[in-house]
């Protein structure tokens, strides 16, 4: 499978589902970003001053653009549903420089239910098996540890770096910030503590892990955190895609950016996410007062890996024409060709950097020889 | 990426390396020829289900990261350094030393003036100065950074110490603490997901093997 094959594939599943297709320009202002940055994945922007003199940028983001000219009528419950396929600019985690990155995902903009959530969870996880891999879609919810944070310490700072601990599952970098904590003057609830590396460690099945996530939120009496996410599981517990679902409240990886549900899609034979998605209802209420959002991406560079090539070999043939004459060569070719084979004339210096990459070599030597000149 | 039926772990060579081998051997991870001063670079023990290689202690992160690796063992200061995306399961307890700052006896700070740091570690110093709001001009060495303060190329250094005995041969004395380091055992983020059962089964055997490594020691010493 061709990646172009694998988004034409999404695109057709999104569009099942009544998302509508969304199309931008590949530049907006920069000031788009420059406003918003706490929620771009990357803080490095391709910028450029346009002929009216206005900053603009290469899209590092897709998002942005679509709710910035998204018109939704909140009040009357009414909903967007979007869907793209688009570069973007950015310079991905720990690479030396920008790369264009092939993005496929879709929006959910309005008056988002349980209904949406479930629909779009269902759609990531449905992306995922549409790589023909095996795959897993996590789920979690990032407000949860990130309340925990805020009861073991009101310092900011800590409670950041108590969330980086919890996304890398380090139950012990999470032990040594708390011993830290209570060396200090004030009290530590040890129960928020115990829970933080209790939500951090759990990683499985909805069956195998919701009990345990309950107990930890309701000794702090947050177990209401968890209500929406078991009224969405329990919508996808007939669906085709619930053994593939997974419960990881480190799933955010740290990040201010999601609300409410948090999804991260991975495939075997790829060793990062290969897609992301949750809520973003603080960035769409910058925009549309009252509406909230959900939706994904699907980034299609990282999935690269698992793309077969269309053939074994370049072609067919491989022509060597020394000497022949032009006409006689092209009239060969022709021939091939019409006959649907793929062909490549070349002289015999160059047959050696082909050999192996065409099924069959054929020497044109029978066809008339051209005499001099410069074969023109 | 790596095969499904064996657990690739990607250890640091040197030192550091011999002794996580020891600690994984303990908690019923062994295979034979490992430690057998040979060429050879993938040791495999199907029965165990584990493939061992040999990597640069600096580049055990990346090869977890990138999926080479389902598991490895990396120091604090290179995960720090380098913020690869992996899980940190474990605090090996090993290779227990501290990255500081260290300054020739004689220097004495002027805050109005940039201070010249010399260290192979640029991200972990310039957050550690960015915090304080201190100005420096950072100079990325890859080695003998104790020489840089001696011949007057920087002020400070910033780098690990065990005994800080080099640091006394040169006429150096530590002047802060930047953060206690150790081996961390890290996973892959998508063979976490993938061999999940096998994984978490070796970080708690690892876990075990080191509890009852220092349960040991502090009892030797008693």
């Amino acid at each position: 499978m061709k990646l172009e094959e694998l988004s034409a594939r999404l695109r057709a599943l999104y569009a099942q589902y009544g998302y509508r297709p969304y199309k931008m320009s590949k530049f907006e202002e920069y000031e788009l970003y420059a406003g918003n940055r706490e929620f771009l994945l990357s803080d490095n922007i391709i910028t450029f001053t346009d002929t009216d003199g206005k900053l603009m940028a290469l899209k590092p983001d897709v998002t942005l653009s679509i709710i910035k000219n998204t018109d939704v009528d909140v009040r009357a419950g009414s909903t967007e549903k979007l869907f793209y396929s688009e570069n973007v600019y950015r310079v991905p985690k720990g690479a030396e420089g920008f790369r264009e990155i092939m993005q496929t995902g879709l929006e959910c903009i309005g008056g988002v239910d349980s209904y949406c959530v479930a629909e779009v969870l269902l759609l990531a996880a449905e992306s995922l098996r549409a790589t023909g891999r095996q795959f897993v879609l996590d789920v979690g919810l990032p407000g949860l540890p990130a309340e925990i944070a805020a009861i073991i310490t009101p310092d900011v700072e800590v409670q950041g770096q108590l969330l980086q601990c919890a996304a890398e599952k380090s139950l012990h970098g999470i032990d040594a910030i708390a011993a830290g904590l209570q060396a200090g003057p004030n009290a530590v609830n040890n129960a928020a503590v115990e829970a933080l590396k209790t939500l951090s460690g759990l990683y499985g099945t909805p069956e195998e892990t919701l009990a345990e996530a309950e107990r930890a939120a309701t000794g702090l009496g947050l177990e209401s955190e968890l209500t929406e996410l078991k009224t969405v599981l329990a919508a996808l517990a007939d669906s085709p895609v619930k053994d593939s679902l997974r419960i990881d409240f480190s799933v955010a990886g740290g990040r201010n950016y999601y609300t409410g549900i948090a999804f991260k899609g991975y495939v075997e034979g790829v060793p990062e996410r290969v897609l992301s998605g949750g809520g973003y209802d603080r960035l769409v209420a910058r925009f549309i007062p009252g509406a909230k959002a959900i939706g994904f991406a699907v980034y299609l560079d990282t999935l690269e890996l698992l793309m077969t090539p269309e053939t074994a070999q370049d072609g067919d043939v491989l022509l060597v024409y020394d000497g022949a004459e032009a006409a006689a060569v092209l009239r060969e070719v022709q021939r091939m060709t019409a006959a649907g084979l793929k062909v490549k004339a070349v002289r015999s210096a160059e047959a050696d950097k082909y050999r192996g990459r065409y099924g069959k070599i054929i020497d044109a030597g029978s066809v008339p020889v051209f005499n001099g000149g410069d074969g023109q | 990426m790596s095969g499904a039926e064996f657990l690739n772990i990607a250890l640091p060579k040197g030192r550091l390396g011999e002794k996580v081998y020891a600690v994984f051997e303990k908690a019923g991870y062994p295979c034979p020829g490992v430690m057998d001063n040979s060429r050879k670079l993938v040791f495999e023990n199907p029965d165990a289900g584990v493939r061992y290689f040999w990597v640069k202690p600096s580049d055990v992160a990346i090869y977890v990261e990138r999926g080479a690796a389902d598991l490895g063992a990396a120091g604090r200061d290179i995960l720090l350094e380098y913020a690869p995306d992996v899980y940190e399961l474990a605090d090996l307890g090993l290779g227990v030393c501290r990255m500081a700052v260290a300054a020739p006896e004689s220097f004495r700070d002027e805050p109005e003036r940039t201070l010249r740091v010399a260290t192979k570690f640029p991200n972990i110093a310039r957050s550690y100065y960015a915090d304080r709001g201190r100005d420096i001009d950072i100079i990325k060495l890859n080695g003998s950074i104790e020489l840089a303060p001696v011949l007057g190329l920087s002020d400070v250094i910033m780098d690990i110490v065990e005994t800080g005995t080099t640091l006394r041969e040169n006429h150096l004395a530590v002047i802060d603490t930047v953060l206690p380091i150790s081996a961390r055992l890290v996973a892959n983020k998508s063979s976490y997901r993938f061999k999940n059962r096998e994984i978490r089964r070796l970080a708690a055997a690892v876990s075990d093997a080191i509890t009852v490594a220092k349960a040991a020691a502090t009892e030797a010493k008693a």
